[in-house]
């Protein structure tokens, strides 16, 4: 059993958005598949660029979304102009774009058939309004985190670098991927 | 989960070191190698251009000084830690990541003495001037800002002991100017003080003190608080700038409120080499296990010892906040009510030469120039670490004539007395 620490900043122990428990998180991170990232970037300085690359490692299916890029590929997969332009269900939007702009797209996440199963906003990324629309049609809301250091600090990756992933345990990480310097997200 | 929170024990015990998921070693290893082979070619330019987590070559990091990272982190209530190979290290890779050449830094007065020569000499080379202030007036700190200043630093616990910083009071003057507060948490650990909780941004310690705490291991901590904010800050362009080492990556924003170590690690650590061995973070870990514990009995020991010299006819003054009498004594009772740490000073009558013979009587107490080891150790400061400087030098530095200082150990506290006793009556 793991002992765990909710979600690193800020410190305390609700469920609101200031502080997702850890099982929220994990939850969200085992279900999801398809991942619609808006605000792709293809400079791999970026944020965006670099948890693109870090989740289709982990295996997601990320789907670049960006009008000024759009038709270009990136990571070897096609960018698109708008969530609409995307083909297929989508089952989780991650919003890489100022609190602002979280607004209206979510709004565009929320005209998509089927509707996304969550919304994610980045990481210094919330708009508190956007999130109460869409938990108002039942869908699942993270602000201001980052998938990859949540990854990473569920997984115990993080720890390598030095950061507290403010996670206890008792049993060893589980080991994905060829070498060893891969984690798994479902420690026992 | 229940809604209980590790407590300090549990994580000075568990945080940062799981079985290792190869092996299922409980222990944590001594991961003993330079480097670590890459999953392929794609994955180890992952690593370099610091998009995935992980191991590339020990200079950087390796996972035996991980869990001691991860470790000091938890016990400081951080976001990240950096393990270096000095407690000097950690002070040098701090000011590297905040200064450029021309800036100033204040620091306080009262010092251990090597971080003094550190900023007034080895820091003159790399352009950064140190100001001092006077951690007993904090208005003094507020009086020496300039537009150039870029960080405050600070010993919680002052060396040579018996100075407790009123943190509180210098935090809010950092806070009000947006400089970052460095404390140097060497002489407390976090058992006694946990800097963070009163503003601190940054901690430094020197883990070959308490941290590892029985005298075998040289090793340094950087702390990251995760509270000052470098995002768009100008001032401070290894962290708000595009860096070029990473092709243009920002670290405030890729790390968020773990950029500061993250920075400390990738451009100063990488570049300037004082990693730390995995050998000295493995005793480091071992030590910390038994933090709590030791860092109790260390206070109460050196309590005891130090109301018994103040009743001593051989002694003219005590300087430990511990006890009731002394002018720290609220500031200790407020910051660290646990206890007021293993080190002390106090002064002889008989001056500078019942000093030399009272270390050469002494039996139990080891000679030498360290503190915070399981064994209690003396030093005459005036015949040996302040030796060169002239009598009222050696005042001002609180080293004078007649000055001893005491590193209480974990001895039986009647057995310290005792040794103490004999060796005070023969000098
Ligand atoms: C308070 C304090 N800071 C820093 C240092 C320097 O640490 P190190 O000797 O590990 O380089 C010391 C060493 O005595 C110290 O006492």
């Amino acid at each position: 059993m793991l002992i765990e620490l909710p979600c690193p900043i800020p410190y305390g122990l609700a469920m609101d958005h200031s502080n997702y428990p850890n099982d929220y998180i994990r939850g969200i991170l085992n279900s999801v598949k398809t991942i619609a990232l808006v605000g792709a970037s293809a400079n791999p300085a970026r944020p965006s660029w670099i948890v693109t690359k870090y989740l289709l490692e982990r295996g997601y299916d990320v789907i670049p979304v960006n009008p000024g890029i759009a038709g270009t590929e990136l990571l070897g997969k096609k960018v698109y102009g708008s969530l609409a332009e995307v083909p297929g269900p989508i089952d989780m939007v991650e919003i890489f774009r100022n609190s602002e702009a979280a607004g209206p797209l979510t709004d565009e996440a929320l005209a998509l058939d089927p509707l996304p199963k969550v919304i994610w906003m980045q990481l210094s990324v919330r708009n508190d309004e956007a999130a109460a629309r869409a938990e108002a049609k039942g869908i699942k809301v993270v602000m201001d985190r980052c998938p990859k250091i949540e990854f990473g600090r569920l997984s115990g990756e993080i720890s390598w670098q030095g950061v507290n992933s403010r996670m206890l345990s008792s049993k060893k990480p589980v080991l994905s991927g060829k070498g060893f310097q891969k984690l798994g997200l479902n420690r026992p | 989960m229940t809604d209980r929170l590790p407590g300090f024990d549990t994580l000075a015990i568990h945080a940062g070191a799981a079985p290792d998921a190869a092996t299922g070693a409980r222990a944590t290893p001594i991961y003993q190698t330079t480097s670590f082979v890459f999953d392929d070619v794609d994955h180890a330019a992952s690593l370099f251009g610091l998009q995935a987590f992980g191991n590339i070559y020990s200079r950087i990091g390796n996972p035996t000084c991980s869990v001691l990272e991860e470790r000091v982190a938890a016990l400081e209530g951080g976001t990240a830690a950096l393990a270096v190979a000095s407690g000097h290290a950690a002070e040098f890779l701090t000011f590297h990541t905040l200064l450029q050449p021309g800036d100033e830094f204040i620091a306080a007065r009262k010092l251990y003495g090597g971080s003094i020569n550190q900023f007034n000499h080895a820091y003159k080379n790399f352009g950064w001037n140190v100001v001092w202030a006077d951690s007993d007036d904090p208005s003094s700190f507020e009086a020496a800002i300039t537009p150039r200043t870029k960080a405050i630093f600070v010993e919680s616990i002052a060396n040579p002991g018996g100075v407790i910083v009123d943190l509180q009071a210098i935090a809010a003057i950092a806070k009000k100017h947006r400089i970052p507060f460095i404390v140097d948490n060497t002489m407390a650990s976090p058992y006694l003080i946990r800097p963070f909780e009163h503003g601190a941004d940054i901690i430094v310690h020197s883990a070959t003190k308490f941290l590892g705490g029985h005298g075998n291991s040289v090793g340094g901590l950087i702390v990251d608080g995760g509270s000052f904010n470098f995002a768009g800050d100008d001032r401070y362009p290894m962290l708000s700038k595009p860096r070029p080492e990473y092709g243009g990556m920002v670290l405030a924003e890729t790390f968020g409120n773990f950029g500061f170590a993250i920075a400390a690690r990738v451009l100063g650590l990488r570049d300037l080499g004082p990693a730390l061995s995995p050998f000295n973070a493995f005793l480091i870990l071992n030590g910390i296990e038994t933090l709590p514990l030791r860092m109790q009995r260390h206070s109460d020991n050196a309590l005891a010892v130090a109301e018994h010299l103040a009743n001593h006819s051989k002694v003219s003054w005590v300087s430990y906040p511990g006890l009731r009498s002394d002018r720290y004594h609220n500031l200790a009772k407020q910051y660290c009510p646990k206890g007021a740490g293993a080190v002390f000073t106090f002064g002889l009558k008989g001056g500078y030469e019942a000093g030399v013979k009272l270390v050469s009587n002494l039996k139990l107490f080891s000679h030498l120039a360290n503190i915070g080891d399981t064994r209690s150790l003396v030093i005459h400061p005036a015949s040996t670490t302040h030796r060169q400087l002239s009598d009222e030098q050696k005042t001002q530095a609180g080293a004078g004539p007649e000055v001893v200082r005491l590193s209480i150990g974990l001895e039986d506290k009647e057995d310290l007395i005792e040794d103490l006793n004999q060796a005070l009556d023969a000098a």
